[in-house]
């Protein structure tokens, strides 16, 4: 059976991960080569890498990284963050990344989804969605969140998924932070509307958050960052949970 | 040990690459047709769509080269699709060293299947030391149909052929090079063929 993913999001600035990261046994905690082996140990089954360099110093730094990431790390990753053309998208997978996360970008030009996955196939498109909910309507927002737009989040899913994407992000913005669980319902509607992958994000505290957001939330991976860095839910004993709870994980 | 990874411009081959090297293997990327003659073990990758990846073969006059290789062939994910009769990925023809055909998977499972699933029925010394079900990491909307050359089974859906194996081709539609210490192992035992 196909089993139900986690994974860990690392904020990448310059080519250093950035928030802070608190793991033993790591000589250097800022290096994300370093930390993504970890993970890779640890049964993590992908990686996201959010880059959130403001400068194309940065961005290029940030291409030396994936290149060293995917020369010393075995399981998948997505790289995400500022990515708005094809030539973005191809300089990042020929240095081994094996999909690209886009969002801003995508409401701005949505032609871009189609550009990405006519050229690198929709396995390696993921669109990420930052959304908040207002008087009960879901609200696509752009920039990390900082710009509300009146787009609602379950038609422009749809729409990325007409246009080719391989799988939705969804953040929750309601939930990011709060570490008080996923958007369930939310995830259950998108999962049940489209036939693509989705990805829970926003508001893992505890364990039995992920159970829910598999069992209830209908979603097909789950990502976090802080839950993980910080050591307060270590990956093998939450898949271990999850297993306990009938939920298929990779042991 | 000359390994040529065959770059026809399909997909990203850098993973596959490292994950030799990792395993002390300094693969030869090129669509050289006397490079890829010399060689020991040849890898056929392929990420993307399947009738742009065959009119790229085709191009180069790959498609003619493949069928004559006499070493060790290990097709990935596309490449192993590719080298099947068909696929019903742009209606295209393939290669045609596997007597199988290409199917898209129905939409009673999401598309595409992304992450990690199990091989089982394991047949081949490519899997030697990998116990039955275990995981292997997969992204793809299409499936090679079941036939007697399957030497491992995946359930999405529906029961298909995971890896395939005729004479000195093999073709796996998992990636092994993004699926842990298990994949690694299976490219240590394609280069121990």
């Amino acid at each position: 059976m196909l089993t139900k993913r986690i994974i860990p999001c690392l904020d990448i600035k310059n080519g250093r991960t950035v928030k802070g990261v608190n793991f033993v046994d790591l000589r250097d905690a800022g290096d994300p080569v370093e930390l993504a082996k970890q993970y890779a140990d640890y049964g993590a089954d992908e990686l996201v890498f959010l880059d959130i360099s403001a400068t194309l110093e940065g961005r290029a730094t940030t291409l030396d990284m994936v290149l060293h990431v995917a020369e010393q790390v075995n399981i998948p990753f997505t790289v995400g963050g500022g990515i708005s053309s094809v030539a973005d998208v191809d300089a990042l997978l020929q240095c081994g990344a094996d999909k690209v996360s886009i969002n801003s970008s995508a409401v701005k030009r949505p032609e871009l989804v189609n550009e990405l996955s006519n050229k690198f196939g929709s396995q390696c498109v993921v669109v990420a969605i930052d959304a908040k909910q207002v008087d009960g309507n879901w609200k696509v927002h752009l920039a990390g969140g900082s710009i509300p737009t009146e787009i609602d989040l379950f038609q422009w899913a749809k729409e990325v998924e007409q246009r080719g994407a391989g799988e939705i992000l969804f953040t929750s913005m309601n939930h990011d932070g709060t570490k008080n669980g996923f958007a369930n319902e939310a995830l259950a509607k998108l999962s049940e509307e489209l036939n693509i992958p989705i990805i829970a994000s926003g508001g893992a505290g505890n364990v039995q958050h992920f159970i829910d957001t598999f069992k209830d939330g209908k979603s097909d991976a789950a990502l976090a960052a802080s839950v993980f860095h910080f050591g307060e839910i270590p990956i093998p004993e939450l898949k271990k949970e999850l297993k306990k709870n009938h939920i298929e994980v990779r042991l | 040990m000359k390994l040529v990874i065959i770059n026809y411009g399909a997909g990203n081959i850098k993973s596959i690459q490292f994950a030799f090297k990792r395993l002390g293997v300094d693969a030869i990327l090129s669509n050289d047709a006397d490079v890829i003659k010399s060689a020991d073990k040849i890898v056929f990758p392929g990420v993307g769509e399947a009738s742009s990846a065959m009119k790229m073969l085709k191009e180069s006059g790959l498609d003619k080269l493949i069928p004559t290789l006499k070493q060790p062939v290990l097709g990935i994910c596309l490449g192993m699709q590719l080298l099947c009769k068909s696929t019903e990925e742009g209606h295209t023809k393939g290669v045609g060293i596997f007597q199988t055909d290409v199917k898209r998977f129905d939409s009673n499972v999401k598309v595409p299947q992304m992450g990690w699933n199990v091989i089982k029925d394991l047949k081949s010394d490519l899997f030697k030391g990998i116990k039955e079900n275990e995981y292997m990491y997969l992204v793809h909307s299409y499936y090679a149909e079941h036939c007697n050359e399957t030497i491992a089974k995946t359930d999405y859906g529906i029961n298909y052929a995971s890896a395939l194996k005729h004479e000195n081709f093999y073709g796996v539609q998992f990636h092994p090079e993004k699926s842990s210490t298990a994949g690694a192992r299976i490219l240590q035992n394609f280069l121990d063929l």
